[in-house]
């Protein structure tokens, strides 16, 4: 599942560069430029990423550093 | 006069928030500095977005969305959204435990140790500094810009060359002391405290604006039809072909009147009664300054004008207020400028300003005063700032509409890795409670960015085709300068009393970046300069606070300083500066990532990557070309591989650290 989300992340940057929208001037719902609503939704993406990033990839030996962090104290 | 009391109320209610959070001061510089490791994932998240979104993505982002439309999202907010948490995940949480396992608390100590080096430090301070600086000028510029914008005509007598509004150096001024004493009361703690107050600021009355906003422009479909039917480019990242049909309609009426207009000085041409009299009967006046425009068209046609090569080139130079070459070269007599070589000329610093105050001295005035007392229609006396505006858009050449190269595209994705070596950023991550907290953070800040750009940037697209509901006449004319948009917009579609807290909030947005810039400046003198080298008992606790205040002061100052000079665009400085942070990022993550880095790697990493953006820099006029590109990249590609380069191939030719010393930052070894 790690390799999956750094898999979406990888194609997220690629999505990024939205070559095919680079002409167009339609208005979605009559005032939203396409190009602007697409990279709205990239950023809706990145957000739903990271938090998969957080469930499946987060770095699982910080655990144990904030355990023993308290320990200490 | 309104505007101003609330903005004043604000800034003492932020003053209130740094005395109370004062209260909850331990008297320790760790407290001071770090907040005790204390702040949890809803305080970290705001302080962190609070901190990266400042004057840029408000004021900036309207501006330059002004000038090249939509496109400016993708550039910088979504990919953003992808690099910064990107960042927060892969640098941040690592860098966060090692802080917290080694006890550090600036960049500079974590180098130090994990290169054994500690001259790094001596490297990197001034570096860091010197990037921190036109960050800081960002915010303290724009914060002017914004009060002098939103007071204009506050005053009845008082600041008539500022437009009877408060002085964008007072407004500055005014900010950098309010910023500084709740930084000084609170430390850490009141910074993130304020921080989380002044996003929630933002951020509401961000939605707010953008509502009334749309709302006085007849709506959202109205304010976006407009906008594809007048400038349509600015919905899309290349050039309509309708833009530049305009566009080259446009320029050749401008070269007309340099050329009449040369003529009339440097060879005496003059029209007589009559064909002055022919020439304004075939106009149709449409703006200010018509009857030189209708003159122009009727010599032209009449082929009155007869102009060598060169004299052409120096009439164009000349009309668009450039300093033209001394000596001219020899291409000068054999060919015509084109309208991309005349912009290779800088300007006359300030040329708008005077001339503008000469040829509409009857007209401005205190702008709630009438034209003409007898007759109301003639509308209210003009602004200098607006008497600007008027000079510039019937002098100066039309602007070229600009696309946006794939190239340029592309290399802009590597500006947000700058998040990774911002300082500041590095002491906001050292406060989490625990490596849990950086969740939120990660998870939310591509929204949250997503949240406060797409209204901006609509603004600012608006903006290139609104109309002003009182007069009827296109609310900006071209050439209006970047930073002012947003403020001119909320002064003149919303009522004062709105305007007033818009502006608290535009204003929170810029001092939610400043304070934490304020703090980091002056833990970074004192951990890596004073307790480093001075040793660490030499100085009690209260003692290295009042050391890090003082130097605070003096890098508020030095950056007041140069807020005084010519102002550059909000964008531009700021992609600068990213671009600068962003060419150590290969510093950080081999630091984090690569075994095999070796000291002198490093040292040839930072000396790489700051050589060439001084260079660049320095290219660009300072910042004041703001489409210099690098084989038609964004300068910080070249940037990051330079460093990049110079890291690998130094560090493969060194000697490989110490395997016991890598030990304590990577499990594998």
């Amino acid at each position: 599942m790690k390799n999956v989300v750094w898999g979406i992340v990888v194609l997220l940057i690629v999505l990024h560069h939205d070559i095919w929208l680079w002409d167009n001037t339609t208005l979605v719902g009559g005032f939203m430029p396409l190009t602007l609503l697409y990279h709205a939704g990239i950023s809706v993406a990145a957000g739903v990423t990271w938090f998969l990033a957080t469930k499946y990839a987060w770095p699982a030996e910080l655990a144990s550093v904030d355990a023993s962090q308290e320990d200490e104290a | 006069m309104t505007q101003l009391y609330i903005i004043a109320g604000y800034l003492a209610l932020l003053l209130g928030l740094g005395l109370f959070s004062s209260t909850l001061f331990k008297g320790t510089s760790k407290d001071y500095m770090l907040a005790s490791h204390s702040i949890g994932p809803v305080l970290l998240l705001m302080s962190i977005f609070g901190t990266t979104m400042t004057a840029f993505a408000l004021v900036g982002s309207t501006g330059e969305a002004f000038k090249r439309g939509v496109g400016v999202y993708g550039m910088l907010a979504s990919s953003s959204g992808i690099i910064h948490s990107l960042c927060f995940f892969v640098l941040g949480i690592k860098l966060w435990s090692l802080g917290h396992k080694y006890g550090y608390t600036t960049q500079i100590q974590f180098f130090r140790d994990r290169l054994q080096s500690d001259k790094i430090g001596l490297l990197l301070f001034p570096i860091l500094v010197g990037l921190v600086i036109p960050y800081l000028l960002i915010g303290v510029m724009a914060s002017g810009t914004v009060i002098n914008s939103i007071t204009s005509g506050a005053f009845q007598e008082t600041f008539a060359e500022y437009d009877y509004g408060v002085p964008p150096w007072l407004g500055s001024l005014v900010i950098c002391c309010v910023v500084l004493i709740y930084v000084f009361f609170g430390g850490m703690r009141g910074t993130a405290w304020a921080n989380t107050f002044q996003t929630l600021v933002f951020m509401v009355l961000g939605i707010v604006t953008f509502s009334v906003i749309s709302d006085k422009l007849g709506g959202i479909e109205a304010a976006s039809g407009r906008v594809l039917e007048q400038n349509p480019s600015r919905l899309k990242r290349s050039v309509d072909p309708k833009d530049q049909e305009r566009y080259e309609k446009t320029y050749a009426g401008w070269e007309k009147i340099a050329e009449f207009n040369y003529a009339s000085r440097q060879k005496d041409l003059n029209l007589s009664e009559e064909q002055t009299k022919a020439a304004f009967s075939e106009f149709k006046p449409r703006m200010p300054n018509w009857q030189t425009r209708a003159k122009a068209i009727y010599a032209a046609k009449n082929r009155l004008i007869d102009l060598s090569v060169a004299e052409q080139n120096d009439a164009r130079v000349l009309q668009d207020d450039r300093i033209p070459p001394e000596p001219r070269p020899e291409s000068w007599s054999a060919d015509l400028l084109t309208h991309e070589e005349l912009g290779h000329y800088s300007r006359v610093p300030g040329a708008d300003a005077r001339k503008s105050l000469k040829i509409f001295a009857d007209k401005i005035g205190h702008p709630a005063e009438l034209l003409d007392p007898d007759n109301p229609k003639k509308g209210k006396k003009w602004t200098r700032r607006k008497a600007g505006g008027v000079y510039r858009a019937t002098s100066w050449a039309p602007d070229a509409p600009r696309g946006t190269t794939g190239w340029e595209f592309l290399t802009y994705i590597f500006v947000p890795l700058s998040v990774g070596m911002f300082p500041h950023l590095f002491q906001h991550w050292l406060t989490a409670k625990d490596a849990n907290s950086f969740k939120l953070a990660v998870v939310c800040h591509p929204i949250f960015i997503m949240i406060v750009w797409v209204p901006c940037v609509l603004v600012g697209v608006w903006a290139t085709s609104a109309v002003n509901p009182a007069t009827g006449g296109p609310l900006f004319a071209p050439h209006f300068p970047a930073n002012a948009v947003l403020p001119a917009m909320v002064k003149a579609l919303t009522t004062p009393v709105l305007a007033g807290f818009l502006t608290a909030g535009i204003l929170a947005a810029i001092m939610s970046s400043l304070d934490s810039q304020f703090l980091c400046l002056g833990t970074m003198f004192t951990t890596d300069i004073v307790s480093h080298y001075g040793g660490k008992d030499r100085f009690s606790d209260k003692q290295i606070v009042v050391i890090a205040r003082s130097f605070i002061v003096l890098i508020v100052a030095v950056t007041y300083g140069f807020s005084l000079f010519e102002p550059r665009r909000v964008f531009t400085l700021g992609v600068w500066c990213f671009s600068g942070f962003s060419s150590l990022f290969p510093l950080v993550f081999a630091s984090l990532y690569w075994q095999r880095l070796t000291k002198a790697g490093a040292y040839a990493s930072v000396i790489g990557a700051i050589s060439t953006w001084i260079c660049m820099f320095r290219a660009s006029g300072f910042g004041a070309n703001s489409e210099y590109r690098f084989f038609g990249m964004m300068p910080v590609a070249t940037m990051i591989v330079v460093s990049a380069a110079s890291l690998v191939v130094v560090s493969l030719v060194t000697r490989p650290p110490d395997r016991e010393h890598l030990r304590r930052f990577f499990k594998s070894v």
